[in-house]
């Protein structure tokens, strides 16, 4: 017997928990480490096999918020769009889908007045909630309303703000007024989803109801759990009021990291590759793996310079030219990028029926950028920097910090605007700060920044583009370019008020030719989104309109 | 010791109060906002983004923002995230069990091998095991956690297809030997520069030991070596590591940010980058408090803990 055991006999306490030894202390530090830890077992085979029963979608983003009228980011879409419906959606080809509406309104079919201030719409009948409850047109008039409601956090208000007078008119049919005619709103009501009154309505405070994290919707499927950090699962909804889903259960994994992502994308831990989907380094080996389908989907974010008009130096519009001009798109897309994205013109997505494919094509030249420079007056300086009446070409670029391949992009462009005199200094800046105020109230000098400019398929670009929209001028929009022009405001005002798709088109092929002639933002080229999925899953379709690639899992089935 | 106590207690709940004080006006002091993340969606303006941020109340001034969310803390409302909506405490509580799970393990396997590496490190001095240990540590705290995370999932799993490439779990299984399976790389790629650390401080820990009086007299005694090493060195030599492992507390529930990242598990260390970078103010400011409880409470639980295991010290 050791000398401290003795020491131990001697106290005479053998209580464990009140007076434990130190011998028994360490045991109970041990046992309890020990409890931490389940028994480990052989790894085993673990190249995931797929369940028919089952998709599994990853993010690289976690979805958390479930009420879709709230604050919300892309991946909570993925979600959105197969619980909820909208009155109708946007197909693929940018036309309408009924979907809780019976038909699409149109000055057509008398849905809409033909001045566009009156709307009635006529709804499907026997819809029902998850919970059994029936969908009417009181659920229509409670979302538009809780929009509008003062204390509810709506992610945004724009178009919905305008409707006055909601009527009931029977529980499949609703009307009401706008306040001033607004083509856009159609598009908007198309990414609107309708939520049920009988769980928001009866609450205290609609901002953090039991809903938000329970949601009960119309759509294809319905909620099942969230664990949260990790994945959402739903479950197919068996009395959907259209062709129900084939696949029993979508899950939507959460994986922060992209290298992981692809690799559990090879391993088949996942099925799809959702936003951000597969990084372009990857692009060349991901054509080629075995039991795996490469995707190469067009979307609708188009890649630019973005000018801050504001600063003296972008004021002259020879300036932006030569700036253009200076820029080699071609070697961007193709040694950076992959050549994956389509260089572009335009802010419009090329697959939109809008899209103006006559306008001039930028070449890289040099020479003519100079040659602009110094017509306009602009001369160099001692230290090569071109200036013009005390105003020196010199500016910062700033973009996401971290970024890399968009660094890169900059470090191009610096290269090749120091070639025609001009000092571009990169600044970077952290997403939150990046994309706060420094952004949009037009803090920066030029920026290099992805932008879906549409809502939906809609044309309109008013928030972008008209000279209201500027916040730096205490406007309303994300006319962070400080964009301001007659012509502009004069056919964004015609296209916003007109119904007619036919007389639209001019309107904003005009518009097109007239941005691509000032410049406010360079274009670079409209992104393409590489995912991937297992092969046997079929169904999957994209579609351009929308933020994400899961809208529409009810589709999707195993071969 | 009830006098210790609440000498404690009261140190504690100034450095608490001074905690938050500092930590919440450094949060609000970076630019950008929780509503940033929202600027580049369709239809965004900043007339909108002020709306809802009134609607929040982050257009108050900071200190009455403080006050309110002190007040609300003090009356044990924690506040609810800014993503979910769900209260933070809820928020935290759902990703203990996952960090506790991985945690648990590493510490297990690195206090376990790390000891032993240390002790054998300590009597064999300068041997030839030594070197290696020495350099092996070296190597391990020289080694970034996220490429030796990479690194073992691509020979681990895409190679040899032994172990999942990450995740707690395959959903639709979960069986107890699926979550071991799934536990077996991150636990191994944190032991790895746990083990460095427990073992640099075991050897040294047992290199003190072995010096004293009390071991030559056992020796003396005749004792074999063993008994000497058991009964004599370890036991004291693992009194310094009480004290260690009350400082380990606060990591072992704080979770592991990078390893956590690149298995994809879903731990404190994840929801803390998350909630960094959506700017959760109220998820944020939840697990900093949380974290400086567990400093005092590991600290607290290390004093008491050894005043108990060595009868030389007593708390007055």
């Amino acid at each position: 017997m050791t000398d401290h055991n003795k020491h131990n006999q001697h106290r005479g306490s053998f209580d464990i928990f009140t007076h434990p030894t130190r011998r028994q202390a360490l045991g109970l530090a041990l046992a309890g480490a020990a409890g931490m830890m389940l028994p480990w077992s052989r790894g085993g085979q673990v190249m995931a096999q797929s369940n028919q029963q089952r998709v599994i979608i990853a993010f690289s983003q976690e979805p958390t918020v479930m009420n879709p009228l709230m604050p919300h980011i892309e991946v909570d879409e993925g979600i959105h769009w197969n619980l909820f419906d909208p009155l109708f959606r946007i197909a693929p080809d940018g036309n309408f889908i009924p979907a809780l509406a019976a038909e699409v309104p149109s000055v057509a079919n008398g849905g809409i007045s033909s001045d566009g201030l009156h709307w009635r719409i006529k709804l499907r009948e026997g819809v029902t909630w998850h919970d059994g409850t029936p969908f009417t047109a009181d659920d229509v008039k409670f979302t538009i309303d809780l929009i509008n409601n003062p204390s509810f956090r709506a992610s945004r208000r724009q178009g919905h703000e305008l409707v006055r007078d909601i009527e009931v008119i029977s529980p499949t049919e609703i009307g009401w007024r706008m306040e001033r005619a607004y083509a856009s709103y159609a598009a908007l009501l198309s990414s609107t989803f309708i939520v049920p009154k009988h769980l928001l309505g009866e609450v205290e405070d609609p901002n953090s109801a039991p809903f938000n994290n329970a949601p009960v919707g119309t759509g294809a499927y319905q909620w099942d759990a969230r664990v949260a950090g990790d994945h959402i699962s739903l479950r197919r909804n068996p009395d959907y009021f259209d062709t129900p889903a084939v696949i029993e259960q979508a899950v939507f994994k959460y994986v922060p990291d992209l290298n992981v992502l692809y690799t559990q994308y090879k391993t088949g831990d996942i099925d799809f590759t959702g936003l951000q989907g597969i990084t372009p380094d990857h692009y060349e080996e991901a054509k080629n793996i075995s039991g795996r389908t490469l995707l190469e989907l067009p979307a609708a974010t188009i890649e630019s310079v973005a000018l801050n008009l504001g600063r003296p130096q972008f004021q002259d519009p020879k300036v932006r030219q030569a700036l253009y001009l200076a820029i080699d798109k071609a070697s961007i897309i193709d040694a950076l990028y992959y050549g994956l994205p389509t260089a572009t013109e335009s802010y419009m997505p090329q697959q939109s029926r809008y899209y103006n494919a006559e306008l001039p094509e930028q070449r890289f030249d040099l020479d003519a950028a100079n040659q602009l420079l110094d017509e306009a007056g602009w001369e160099r300086g001692g230290d090569g920097i071109r200036a013009k009446d005390g105003v020196r070409l010199s500016f910062t670029n700033s973009t996401t910090a971290g970024n890399q391949v968009r660094e890169q992009v900059q470090q191009f462009i610096q290269q090749t605007w120091r070639e025609i005199g001009v000092e571009m200094s990169i600044s970077n800046l952290p997403p939150a700060v990046m994309w706060g105020e420094y952004w949009t109230t037009s803090q920066f000098d030029s920026v290099v920044v992805g932008i879906n400019f549409l809502t939906g398929a809609d044309p309109d670009v008013s928030d972008y583009f008209g000279s209201r929209a500027i916040a730096a001028q205490g406007g309303a929009g994300q006319n962070c370019f400080q964009f301001a022009n007659e012509e502009a405001d004069q056919l964004l005002a015609d296209g916003g008020a007109n119904q007619d798709p036919e007389q639209r088109l001019p309107i904003y092929l005009r518009l097109q030719e007239l941005i691509r002639d000032e410049l406010p933002m360079l274009p670079l080229f409209q992104y393409t989104n590489l995912r991937g999925h297992r092969e046997g899953l079929e169904g999957f379709e994209n579609n351009v309109n929308l933020r994400i690639e899961s809208w529409n899992v009810k589709a999707w089935r195993w071969s | 010791m009830t006098r210790f106590l609440i000498q404690r207690f009261v140190q504690s709940l100034i450095i608490l109060v001074l905690v938050s004080v500092i930590g919440f006006f450094v949060l609000n002091l970076a630019p950008g906002g929780p509503l940033s993340q929202f600027s580049l969606s369709p239809g965004m303006s900043q007339a909108e983004l002020d709306r809802i941020a009134a609607q929040m109340g982050l257009d108050r001034p900071l200190p009455v923002q403080y006050l309110d969310w002190f007040g609300r803390l003090l009356g044990g409302d924690w506040g609810n995230s800014f993503r979910d909506g769900r209260p933070v405490l809820e928020v935290i509580g759902g990703h203990l069990p996952a960090t506790l799970l991985l945690m648990g393990s590493s510490t297990l396997v690195s206090v376990v091998i790390g000891g032993w590496v240390g002790v054998l490190g300590a009597i064999r001095r300068y041997s030839v095991f030594d070197y290696l240990a020495t350099i092996g540590a070296m190597i391990a705290l020289s080694i970034p956690t996220f490429w030796f995370g990479l690194v073992a999932i691509y020979v681990f799993s895409l190679e040899l297809g032994w172990l999942p490439a990450g995740n707690m779990y395959t959903i639709g299984d979960q069986s107890l030997s699926d979550y071991a399976s799934h536990l077996v790389l991150p636990t191994l790629v944190l032991a790895l520069v746990n083990v460095a650390i427990w073992s640099r401080y075991m050897r040294s820990s047992t290199l003190d030991v072995i010096g004293e009086d009390f071991v030559r007299t056992a020796q003396a005694k005749g004792l074999s070596d063993w008994r000497v090493l058991r009964d004599h060195v370890i036991r004291n030599a693992l009194l310094p590591m009480i004290t260690l492992a009350g400082l380990q507390l606060p990591t072992l529930l704080g979770g592991a940010l990078v390893t956590e990242t690149v298995f994809t598990w879903p731990g404190m260390g994840r929801l803390f980058l998350d909630s960094l970078g959506y700017n959760d103010y109220p998820v944020i400011m939840g697990i900093l408090m949380f974290s400086a409880v567990l400093v005092l409470l590991g600290n607290l639980l290390a004093d008491l803990l050894v005043a108990v295991v060595d009868p030389r010290i007593r708390i007055s």
